[in-house]
């Protein structure tokens, strides 16, 4: 399998719905498709990362309105547990078809879920809808508080939106302020499990999105699955995106496929790192886990 | 259509909980029955009184080392059965019978119980308690498909059930210190939340992005740590979930 997963087409893309495009993080990929499936009845709710008890930090939520979903979009750069809500999904909030959005690791989660369900009763066939957004690594609250209030000199509470990209994490203030912190200072605050993903941009996902490859305020979308195949299809049939092929779009497939790789060669070599970890007393090495080969 | 392969329950010291599971799959229990698998022992359901050969035998519960007809039953089961499979938390890992110390009425000395791998050798685990309906018809299919198949199917199937052939090789001690252990302090955990998710009392929090075990909760059933995708993460099998789900719904029509 190559860096980019399966899939069935790559689209560079943006929502019609503007009141979407004004609180999402890219082209609003991800909030219009769960819209979109609400009122359909493809999904009965979706589990997205809603507002948390502290600025910034996400609380996975079960979104059954637009309004909810609205207030759960854009990018929180620290770890949302979107899954602790899996199961409960379809026991008291009593749904039947589940949509859930999560980082590359999560859409992995709910596939391992889905075929190897060992705490997860009647979760498999209740996946209706998952999307990926596309993950090159995540933070912890405390790391992502060091980036914005010791590098970046910013409150969190007056942040409107935070944004990696060109090199630099990007912090815009609700008074308009813009304060950036280079990305090459960002590795000592990355979650050290981060550093064994093999996986950039959602290849288990129905259909995945992320901003890499297309310009400012459109998302680059790869649809994967028979499900995500019908789903988009549905959207495109109903105008809810603008859409331009990818080879007609600035920087394109390849920085994708480039930042792809980069990604999965430098993972690769830390899951390989960890096998000589350490010493035996014979002289040879002592490894650590690696989840890739055995439990 | 393959001849069908024979597959037993053992009820040790269970609660029938997971033998409750197998049949939660309602018509698709008829359908494993009429098409895959015999049900040749099961003292709930079949009124055979002792162990029989079978292709797969699912033992539910944990060995009482002081009662002697169950550790007898359970090594004829082993001597009997080409696939043993530690059914539920009980079997695999001893789940609440971990907490058990005897001086009850009326067999104050039956005291010591363990999990199954402490007396025979256990080919495939299912944990937690319950079990899940589909992970139990999953390994059901895939061990008709492993033992009745074509090479491409065998494969498969071995592909499918390795990783539960490996978690009976890593031990029989369960809890939510596996996440501890084997996952966070390994440097693996990102924060998912799935352990939480899977935990069927609740004994798994998720602060600031990272799972919070409370250990007085956890009754030991092995599902967190199995469940979370970083006990192991085998891509020539998740890479293939539309196909090899299809396969299985599929078989289930
Ligand atoms: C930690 C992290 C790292 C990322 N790294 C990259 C990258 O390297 N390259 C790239 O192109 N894109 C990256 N993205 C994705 C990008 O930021 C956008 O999420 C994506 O483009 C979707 O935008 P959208 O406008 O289509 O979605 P929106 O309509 O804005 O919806 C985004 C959805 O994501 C959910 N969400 C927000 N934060 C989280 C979170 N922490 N965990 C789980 N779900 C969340 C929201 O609830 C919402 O439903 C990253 C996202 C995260 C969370
Ligand atoms: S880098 Fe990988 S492990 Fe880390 S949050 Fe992103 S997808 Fe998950
Ligand atoms: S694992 Fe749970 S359901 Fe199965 S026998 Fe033990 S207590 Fe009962
Ligand atoms: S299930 Fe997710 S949150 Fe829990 S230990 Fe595993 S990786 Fe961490």
């Amino acid at each position: 399998m190559d860096v980019l997963g399966n899939y069935k087409s790559v689209i560079s893309a943006r929502s019609t719905d503007k009141d979407i495009t004004k609180k999402s993080q890219d082209g609003g990929i991800i909030t219009t498709l769960f819209a979109y499936a609400l009122e359909e009845g493809i999904i009965d709710g979706a589990i997205v990362a809603g507002p948390g008890d502290e600025p910034w930090k996400p609380e996975p939520v079960v979104a059954t309105t637009k309004a909810e979903l609205l207030a759960a979009a854009g990018t929180r750069y620290t770890i949302s547990p979107n899954l602790n809500l899996i199961k409960e999904a379809t026991r008291s909030y009593g749904l039947d078809r589940v949509g859930i959005v999560g980082t590359p690791c999560q859409m992995q989660a709910v596939r391992k879920a889905q075929l190897y369900p060992i705490g997860m009763r009647d979760v498999d066939d209740k996946i209706a809808l998952a999307l990926g957004i596309f993950c090159m690594e995540n933070l912890s609250y405390q790391a992502l508080e060091a980036i914005v209030e010791d590098h970046c000199n910013q409150k969190m509470e007056s942040v409107k939106k935070m944004d990696i990209g060109k090199g630099k994490f990007t912090v815009y203030t609700e008074r308009g302020a813009v304060s950036q912190m280079p990305l090459k200072l960002l590795s000592k605050y990355v979650q050290p499990g981060c550093n064994v993903c093999l996986d950039y941009v959602a290849n288990l996902a129905d259909i995945s999105s992320g901003s890499v490859g297309s310009p400012d305020g459109w998302s680059t979308v790869f649809v994967r699955s028979m499900k995500g195949n019908a789903v988009w299809d549905g959207a495109i049939a109903a105008d809810l995106f603008e859409t331009k092929p990818m080879d007609q779009v600035k920087p394109g497939l390849d920085l994708v496929t480039k930042l792809a790789t980069e990604k999965i060669t430098k993972n690769q070599k830390n899951v390989d790192a960890r096998k000589t970890f350490g010493l035996k007393a014979d002289g040879t090495a002592k490894g650590l886990r690696n989840p890739y080969e055995t439990p | 259509m393959a001849e069908k392969i024979t597959i037993g329950e053992l009820h040790l010291s269970g609660c029938t909980g997971c033998l409750v599971t197998l049949a939660d799959n309602y018509e698709g229990l008829f359908k494993l029955l009429d098409d895959y698998a015999d049900l040749v022992y099961a003292l709930t359901l079949v009124d055979v009184r002792h162990v029989p050969e079978m292709d797969v035998c699912l033992v539910e519960g944990s060995c009482c080392l002081n009662d002697k007809t169950s550790v007898e039953e359970l090594k004829e089961a082993r001597a009997k059965s080409k696939v043993l499979v530690a059914y539920g938390g009980c079997a695999a890992y001893g789940n609440i019978t971990r907490f058990s110390r005897g001086g009850q009425w009326n067999q104050p000395g039956h005291e010591a119980y363990v999990p199954i791998s402490e007396v025979v050798d256990v080919d495939l685990y299912i944990p937690s308690c319950p079990p899940c309906p589909q992970q139990v018809r999953n390994v059901a299919v895939m061990a008709y498909l492993l033992l009745r198949g074509n090479d491409e199917q065998k494969n498969l199937a071995t592909a499918y059930l390795t990783p539960l052939m490996q978690l009976a090789q890593r031990g029989n001690e369960a809890c939510g210190c596996d996440l501890l252990y084997d996952v966070i302090n390994q440097g693996l955990c990102m924060g998912c939340g799935t352990c939480a998710g899977t935990c069927p009392v609740r004994a798994i929090t998720m602060e600031y992005g990272k799972p919070n075990v409370n250990r007085d909760l956890c009754i030991k059933c092995g599902a967190c740590y199995a469940q979370c995708p970083r006990s192991w993460f085998n891509f020539d099998v998740m890479n293939n979930y539309e196909g090899i789900m299809d396969a299985i719904n599929g078989a289930m029509q």
